[in-house]
């Protein structure tokens, strides 16, 4: 005799990760909080002052991961996306989604960093330069792509055009990294110069990027997570609702 | 210290707006887990489980 299914085999279905991914976040959290102390204490006490931009140069250790991690974010998006137009599991949907909205925050950071180092050493908060120009339409581009999960019925048929969109998105991340060698630009060129050799001469330099970069890493995993871990929680409780619309219709009948 | 404001300004930047997403997703799960346990409650009352359902077609995402 078959069991009854039961609530939580529902749970199963779309939540199986939840709880794994409940244990380590915590982890993740403080280990976040750990790399964020050493990159603050490198950024402001070890690291040497640049000598032509002075201070404000500091901004870079952060702005630089910000990128990095967007640009890994987006790469995401689009890699869950094949999955999801391959497999049609909800759980790729899930994951692009949530990769998408954590992109877009540290998209943002990156052009707000970005103007707040522009205004003192170029003497403008926003110029049209083309490495600055092709980030703000990856902004735009996942903007949009969040709008229309947000807004539109949360089918498989928009899941799937959500996919598309967010693949096609990602092609932007590539361009936004060669801009600056393909085009007339005034963007610093620091991590690889465009004579091929690297900007930071000095090892501590280095150090403090490398530091704050894996923490900006591990602290995009963590939010990740979180987010993930959420959006199983919520397709876990449609399929509640459903089995408990389903309940109900079948009691009424008796 | 030129420019300090600018540094200032841009690290509170990083950690507001990170911060505030944290906020937001914590909010919104607690919700959740809030409405699960709702859900799995009454399911349990009336002795049901999964059966194949209608796609569900809410609007946008939460």
């Amino acid at each position: 005799m078959a069991a009854e299914p039961s609530s939580s085999n529902i749970a199963d279905s779309t939540g199986a990760s939840a709880p794994a991914m409940a244990r380590l976040a915590p982890w993740l959290g403080v280990a976040t909080l750990a790399l964020m102390l050493a990159s603050l204490f490198m950024v402001f006490e070890y690291v040497p002052t640049e000598a032509q931009e002075g201070i404000v140069q500091r901004i870079f250790y952060f702005h630089v991961p910000c990128a990095w991690v967007a640009f890994a974010a987006f790469g995401l998006v689009a890699i869950a996306g094949v999955f999801y137009l391959w497999l049609g599991d909800q759980i790729w949907d899930d994951l692009g989604y949530a990769a998408a909205e954590s992109g877009m925050v540290f998209c943002t950071l990156v052009l707000i960093t970005g103007s707040l180092w522009a205004k003192p050493i170029w003497g403008a908060w926003w110029t049209w330069d083309s490495r600055i120009t092709t980030t703000f339409i990856l902004w735009l581009l996942y903007g949009g792509y969040l709008m229309l999960r947000a807004m539109a019925d949360d089918t498989p048929e928009v899941a799937r055009f959500g996919a598309v969109v967010g693949i096609v998105a990602a092609l932007d991340v590539p361009v936004v990294i060669v801009s600056v060698r393909l085009w007339r630009t005034i963007h610093p060129a620091v991590l690889v110069t465009r004579q091929g050799g690297h900007g930071l001469e000095d090892p501590r330099m280095i150090a403090t990027l490398l530091v704050a970069t894996v923490a900006f890493t591990v602290m995009f995993a963590w939010l990740l997570m979180l987010r993930f871990a959420q959006l199983r929680l919520r397709s876990r409780m449609k399929e509640l609702r459903r089995a408990l619309a389903l309940a109900e219709a079948s009691a009424g009948d008796l | 210290m030129d420019n300090f404001g600018y540094l200032f300004a841009a690290y509170s930047v990083i950690f507001a707006v990170i911060f505030l997403y944290v906020v937001f997703i914590w909010r919104r799960e607690a919700r959740l887990e809030a409405e699960v346990r709702a859900l799995e409650a009454r399911l349990r009352e009336l002795g049901q489980g999964s059966r194949p359902a209608p796609a569900d077609t809410s609007r946008g995402r939460q």
